[in-house]
């Protein structure tokens, strides 16, 4: 069964320059698309990917990126909602598609429901109080 | 009937009966007005929003040698300086000049309200009693004379909602429209809303006691753009924007919790203020005005998509279809969305409710009414 799943690698430095994730595609026959990256030169990268392909490849594929070192988290927690600064006010309900973000009907707090979070950013700068960041 | 100072002195003996906006409508629905008009002294309202016409009034007091300042920048952020050598009047929207959309008045306010270091920067016109040309300091709200919160517009009696009937993503001062009626925006806090609890003007007027973003303050006058005669339906609220307050206070006395600096993509700065107004309970038709519910709040619904002054409405609808996340747009499904803080209304209501209950509050009558018979004018463009 093909499928497709959405993670965040952080390369640790000391696999700068290897081509871990060519190998993705050349041995576990994955269709990688990058969705961001950033590598910081002699230091820690982070890239984003979405890895489509035999489920059970996407898993060997995962398992030989953690045997190198490299750490795996779920695509949401990238978004950073910072609780201290929001306002409730609603503004980027607005954008959400995902249903991501949407304002509790008892409390009309914001809730952010991370599973539903597809990192499309198009919360980040609509937030009036920039509480929403991403986090890279 | 009750006056102001028997309610006054209820809040002295710490006896005042004081309920929030939302909690004296159960009571009203399972007791009936009269009872209401009876047990209950005060009830408190609020709203929190982004509010553009706002700004402080500062006095940085006299360098040595003495400036008569004429530009001024804060942070980078312009401010009107057109008044006495060193008072300035800082408006909420006004833009940094060096980082544009992204800082601004609203800012510089809350960061002076959180007691934070801001670089003042000013040119002046050398006098023989002001010799001084340009000077480079900071200041904090600590170092300066005073800091008066003077907002010429605030707190309106309703809002209408806004939609997008355009095929492009529209950034207005109600957030991002998404194009073909991808939503509607609405802002006023309905049920909790201050105007829409004393529709008429009664207790709310010149010299009123307020909550005023964390600290006291009072209102001073009607607001700019004060619209009293805006049609009202059968409930007795203005089908659209209405009434205004003008609103002045201590900014040494208040909070950057109530006081936020906010940046709206496409659109520029503004400051979201927290306001609270108690509403005495003098008789039956104010305990009856209180009691208004969101469900008899109606509003109209704008479509942005056509950018003027007069812009079609696409019907009316109350707050409760507003706050229930969708509503029927000509047969389509539409999501609401607010752009104010209930849940931020909420808190600053309870908080004064507090105030009062605790005997740390009292109300003022009003020293005059607003006015009623204004009309609001289009501007004259007559070149
Ligand atoms: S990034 Fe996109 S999906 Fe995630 S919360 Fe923001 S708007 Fe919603
Ligand atoms: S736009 Fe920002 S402040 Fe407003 S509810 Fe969303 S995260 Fe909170």
């Amino acid at each position: 069964m093909q499928v497709s799943k959405r993670v965040i690698l952080t390369f640790p430095a000391s696999l700068a320059g290897t081509p871990v994730t060519y190998r993705l595609v050349k041995d576990y026959n994955l269709v990688m698309n990058i969705l961001r990256a950033k590598v910081i030169p002699k230091d820690e990268g982070r890239l984003v990917l979405e890895l489509s392909g035999e489920k059970k490849d996407i898993e060997a594929g995962l398992i030989f990126l953690k045997e190198k070192g490299v750490s795996i988290e779920a695509l949401a927690k990238d978004i950073h909602l910072d609780e201290e600064s929001c306002v409730h006010c609603g503004f980027c309900t607005a954008v959400c598609f995902q249903d991501a973000l949407s304002m509790n009907p008892e409390t009309w707090k914001l809730e952010f429901n991370r599973e539903k979070c597809v990192l499309c950013e198009q919360c980040v700068d609509i937030c009036p109080m920039g509480a929403i960041q991403i986090k890279f | 009937m009750k006056s102001f100072d028997e309610i006054n002195e209820r809040i002295k003996q710490g006896k005042a009966v004081v309920l929030t906006a939302e909690e004296v409508i159960p009571l009203a629905k399972e007791k009936g007005i009269k009872e209401v008009a009876e047990k209950v002294d005060v009830v408190t309202t609020a709203t929190f929003g982004p509010m553009c016409s706002s700004g402080v009034f500062l006095n940085f007091g006299h360098s040595d040698p003495p400036i008569k300042m004429n530009r001024v920048l804060l942070n980078d952020v312009p401010a009107y300086a057109g008044l006495a050598a060193v008072d300035v009047y800082l408006g909420a929207s006004a833009l940094s000049e060096k980082e544009g959309a992204f800082y601004g008045g609203g800012h510089v306010i809350e960061e002076l309200v959180a007691k934070k270091r801001i670089m003042l920067r000013a040119m002046g016109c050398k006098t023989d009693c002001y010799p001084l040309e340009h000077i480079e300091t900071t200041i904090t709200i600590d170092t300066i004379n005073q800091a008066i919160l003077c907002n010429p517009r605030n707190v309106y009696q309703n809002y209408a909602a806004a939609t997008n009937s355009s095929q492009r993503t529209l950034y207005t001062y109600m957030g991002s429209l998404l194009p073909r009626f991808g939503n509607v925006a609405y802002s006023t806090s309905g049920q909790l809303s201050p105007l829409i609890n004393d529709p008429e003007y009664r207790t709310i007027g010149i010299g009123t006691r307020i909550f005023l973003g964390g600290g006291t303050g009072y209102i001073i006058g009607e607001g700019t753009q004060h619209n009293p005669g805006q049609l009202k339906d059968q409930n007795g609220v203005p089908l659209g924007p209405a009434g205004t307050l003008c609103v002045k206070g201590d900014l040494k006395q208040m909070s950057a919790r109530y006081l936020r600096g906010a940046r709206i993509k496409g659109y520029g700065v503004s400051l979201f203020v927290g306001i609270g107004i108690p509403i005495p309970i003098l008789d039956e038709a104010m305990a009856e005005a209180v009691t208004i519910s969101d469900e008899r709040i109606y509003t109209s619904i704008y479509d942005y998509g056509i950018p003027r002054r007069s812009r079609p409405s696409y019907g009316r609808i109350n707050y409760h279809q507003l706050r229930s996340g969708y509503i029927k747009l000509d047969d389509k499904t539409v999501p609401t969305n607010p752009v104010s803080s209930y849940a931020m209304a909420r808190e600053i209501a309870a908080i004064l409710k507090d105030w009062i209950s605790n005997g740390d509050f009292f109300l003022i009558q009003p020293v005059q009414q607003l006015p009623k018979d204004v009309l609001l004018k289009p501007m004259d463009q007559n070149i």
